[in-house]
């Protein structure tokens, strides 16, 4: 069965006709042509396909299209300002925060995701004093970035361009 | 350089070239399409009116195939194609060194997961719902499940014609009878590792009007690859035009063929693009693994901790096709002592097919499993020598002009134990402070609150390698590179050309680089790879910075020689008195002459050049070679773990390495390598098996086969020394593989120091600590 959608891309409206079991990653990639959500596992295992859903981090292989009607997606390719990357994606450029890069765009949406709700005072499993404001050490960036696999093992330097772009 | 701090940066513009020369750390040429999500990988790549292609796998370890009816697949709407063996144009095998696996199976499988059928069709759904409807009878056979075995019982299923050992070679030194004071021996088992790089296999082939195909893909080697694929199409290598694209991890997975003959004989087949991408779970079947190993130790000294003697038996995996099991016969016998200098080896390596899922190269291939073993004996030689294992270590290291296991005398810095001596000074994790109530997140099992301290042991374990870096035992291995060097606006721009695959390690950075400090000018950009140009060799051995950067070095200098004669004879100077710097010409009598791009005008200079390392030879029947590889690395890791000693829960609280690069070409790239390298060693150490029984693997998924997450991987300190080798370019050594194989033993004898077990098998797992 098909139904109509209409979804916000990277600022762009889209309408279009999608099977009912598409998940929102196939729509985007093989409908909308928006490939930088990737596919590494298409089972929420490997953040790779994470994307900004109505300003909330989300694996987008693990949610269907039609279940996202009139929503806003911010992939990684809609967050840079103009020639301007955004400054997690800058901070990540210059702290030589990935490899192959294949993991990259779905780390940028979780970084950028995770900060807000950071910002937002939203506890992790490791935030020591729930009533205080969240201070974003090197454990919460790990513990909060822990659903996004890296093969090529950038971590170290994920952890410091998080840091980095947070200041 | 010794440290693990970001060097300094300068920004980066898109489209432009970047400062930095050899040494330096610029910024990625490709960081920002990277960072950005604009970076086309393979798997994203789109044709108009393109076709998916799918395939369908045996189902069984081994069977015979008596029929296969694709009527029902073939008249399923939308599907455009079913082809089966018959329909393989060529040659029905390929294979990296043995010619010996089918394209699409004949009348036999030989493992789970081997290519049967293809089908092209409208949607991925569509072609995956058509592979339901070809029906194949199979008549299945008892698999061969066990390397050992099938080494010795003659009496199993033959799982190839020829027998089941893909290469049995002895490796003697001195007197293999000789006996010693004090003797430890052991059986050590290594599990099956995967790459699982992130970027599962995926290709793009769309067929010519000329009767060939242009394949868009992710590989280690496209020239490899076209000449396999070439072979199996039947058609003229230049037909055959391959195009890198953005490659998502490789790790040793992607030099074996996967998808490319397959999509390119649909899109001949259709006449229409097709495009193939694999799945997570199919990836698993679809690509060579770390071969599992078996391997009985002994190792004897003197009192005093000499190492008299070393013997043992490696059995390695290399399931139903060969891929890269000579390489790994070869570089594990070749290197089974370890970095130390012995006497009398005696080391037997048998690479057997048996109908297990086919291995072949993983980072550290053939070196990573006798790495864990003999590190693992030296721990226990020390116990039973009473002596400190980084002195035992130290004791027995070699070093520069030591004679190796085969007679090859090593004419090249090789400081062991400065790494051993270097990384047990780096500065230890603060011990938890005695009495104080621990805070749980410290501890393993972090926030699950499994314990609050009872039961937590901490341990401190070291391990150290030798890994052969580049093409061994007799192989011609070379680089080819083309470099243009032009006027473009009044500015000269140097282009690189190369087929050399960008697998993340940095490659296109170190090539600009290298561009950069031999021509002397600010902007080289860097051509996409592809056929064009000769032959690059694979992105694996540690060997793309060695050949591929002597390749660009050879060609830079021969543009730089046209460069200067056409100066010399323009101004009247002898061009031996000229140089290049800073964009301009200088003379040694009258200072600068001219920018280069005045020179050039509207003349490019373009020159090839191939680069080819010192000759290598191959082993004889007792293992003995003057050179049977060019180059060997060395890395150290000290670990420290905390295990809860009552869940057999293991926290890797630090990682520390140091290692020889002999130069470090791009110090941020090393670091980034060692790091990740620890990483994948991490992974085999404590997490990482592919299970497989009776010859099916059980845990194809993300959920059942772990790797390391930014939780699992503890801070590291880095120390890089730099000992170059006179024979390489600017002195390098290859980096990407130690760190993947030193880590592993480390790791493990640091379990062993918190729990005193004994640990013989990677991964280690919470029931060998409770069991």
């Amino acid at each position: 069965m098909d139904s109509e959608i209409t979804l916000w891309v990277d600022g762009r409206r889209e309408t279009l006709s999608v099977d009912t079991r598409t998940t929102l990653l196939d729509a985007l990639r093989e409908r909308l042509g928006v490939t930088s959500p990737k596919k590494g596992c298409d089972h929420g295992q490997c953040g790779a396909c994470t994307v900004l859903l109505d300003g909330r981090r989300a694996t987008s292989c693990l949610t269907f299209a039609v279940a996202n009607d009139e929503s806003e997606v911010v992939t990684a390719e809609g967050l840079a300002e103009g020639d301007e990357p955004h400054p997690v994606q800058r901070a990540l450029l210059e702290n030589d925060g990935f490899q192959c890069g294949y993991c990259t765009p779905g780390q940028v949406c979780s970084a950028v995701g995770m900060l807000d709700e950071v910002k937002s005072g939203w506890p992790s499993y490791v935030t020591e004093d729930l009533d205080e404001s969240v201070e974003l050490d090197e454990d919460e960036i790990r513990e909060r970035m822990s659903g996004n696999l890296c093969r090529c093992g950038a971590y170290a330097n994920i952890v410091t361009a998080i840091r980095e772009a947070a200041e | 350089m010794s440290d693990t701090h970001a060097p300094a940066h300068r920004p980066q513009d898109l489209d432009d070239a970047i400062a930095g020369g050899v040494g330096e750390s610029p910024l990625r040429p490709d960081g920002t399409l990277k960072v950005r999500g604009d970076f086309a990988y393979s798997s994203d790549l789109w044709a108009e009116n393109m076709l998916w292609g799918a395939t369908l796998r045996s189902p069984h370890p081994s069977a015979r195939i008596r029929s296969v009816d694709i009527g029902p697949a073939l008249r399923s709407p939308g599907v455009h194609a079913v082809l089966t063996a018959e329909d393989v144009p060529g040659r029905n095998l390929y294979g990296l060194k043995d010619i010996d696996q089918p394209v699409l199976a004949e009348d036999v499988v030989r493992y789970r997961g081997e290519a049967v059928a293809l089908v092209a069709a409208d949607h991925p759904e569509t072609a995956r719902r058509a592979l339901d409807l070809i029906e194949v009878d199979y008549e299945v056979l008892e698999p061969v499940v066990d390397a050992e075995l099938a080494a010795h019982d003659d009496s199993l299923p033959k799982v190839h014609p020829g027998g089941n050992t893909v290469r049995y070679q002895p490796i003697v030194k001195g007197d293999p009878e000789v006996t010693a004071d004090v003797v430890v021996s052991g059986t050590y088992t290594v599990g099956m590792q995967d790459q699982a790089f992130l970027g599962p296999e995926s290709g793009l082939a769309i067929p010519a009007e000329d009767g060939g195909v242009d394949l868009y893909l992710a590989t280690q080697d496209l020239h490899t690859d076209r000449k396999q694929t070439a072979a199996a199409l039947d058609l003229d290598p230049e037909l055959v035009r391959m195009t890198m694209s953005g490659v998502g991890g490789a790790f040793g997975g992607r030099e074996d063929l996967s998808m490319q003959v397959h999509v390119c004989m649909l899109a001949l087949r259709t006449g229409r693009p097709v495009k193939i991408v694999y799945d997570r779970e199919e990836s698993f079947f679809g690509h060579v693994h770390r071969h599992p190993a078996k391997m009985y130790y002994e190792h004897g000294a003197t009192r005093d901790g000499d190492l008299v003697f070393v013997r043992a038996q490696l059995y390695f995996d290399g399931g139903a096709y060969a891929s890269k099991t000579p390489v790994v016969v070869g570089n594990g016998t070749t290197l089974g002592v370890g970095p130390y200098d012995v006497a009398n080896v005696s080391i037997q390596g048998w690479g057997m097919y048996t109908n297990n899922p086919p291995c072949g190269a993983m980072r550290g291939l053939g070196a990573v499993q006798p790495a864990f073993a003999y590190e693992s004996q030296m721990d226990r030689l020390a116990e039973a020598l009473d002596m400190d294992p980084v002195e035992l270590r130290i004791r027995n290291a070699i070093s520069r002009g030591d004679t190796t296991p085969t007679g090859q005398v090593l004419d090249y810095p090789a400081p062991v134990a400065e790494l051993l001596r270097r990384v047990r000074e780096l500065p230890l994790p603060e011990a938890p402070a005695a009495g104080a109530e621990p805070d749980i997140r410290d501890l393993p099992g972090g926030a699950s609150n499994t314990t609050h301290g009872e039961g937590v042991v901490r341990g401190v374990g070291y391990g150290v390698c030798i890994k052969n870096i580049c093409y061994a035992e007799g192989a011609d291995d070379f680089s080819t590179a083309r470099v243009r060097l032009q006027n473009v606006a009044g500015e000269p721009l140097a282009m690189v050309h190369t087929a050399a695959a960008e697998v993340g390690q940095g490659l296109v950075t170190v090539q600009q680089q290298i561009a950069r400090s031999e021509l002397e000018v600010e902007r080289v950009n860097i051509h996409p790879n592809d056929t064009s140009v000769g032959p690059a060799g694979s992105s694996s051995a540690s060997r793309q910075t060695y050949v591929t950067g002597g390749a660009v070095q050879a060609a830079c200098r021969a543009v730089r020689e046209r460069l200067l004669a056409i100066t010399a004879e323009r101004f009247g100077e002898p061009a031996a008195e000229l140089s290049l710097s800073g964009g301009k010409i200088v003379s040694r009598e009258s200072g600068v002459l001219a920018d280069i791009a005045e020179v050039l005008g509207s003349e490019a200079i373009e020159e090839t050049r191939e680069y080819h390392h010192r000759e290598t030879f191959p082993l004889d029947e007792r293992g003995r070679s003057e050179r049977a590889q060019v180059q060997h690395a060395f890395s150290a890791h000290r670990a420290v773990v905390d295990v809860d000693t009552e869940l057999g829960l293991i926290k890797v609280v630090q990682l520390d390495c140091s290692q020889d690069v002999g130069k470090a070409v791009n110090p941020e790239s090393v670091v980034g390598q060692i790091q990740g390298g620890s990483a994948q060693g991490l992974g085999l150490a404590v997490m990482e098996e592919i299970q497989v029984g009776e010859g099916k693997i059980r845990n194809p998924s993300f959920t059942d086969y772990l790797i390391p997450t930014i939780l699992d991987m503890p801070p590291m300190n880095v120390d890089v020394i730099e000992r170059g080798d006179p024979n390489a370019p600017y002195g390098v050594r290859g980096v990407g593989e130690p760190p993947t194989i030193s880590s592993t033993p480390a790791i493990v004898a640091a379990i062993r120091a918190a729990t005193g077990r004994d640990l013989t098998h990677v991964p280690v797992g919470p029931e060998h600590i409770i069991g």
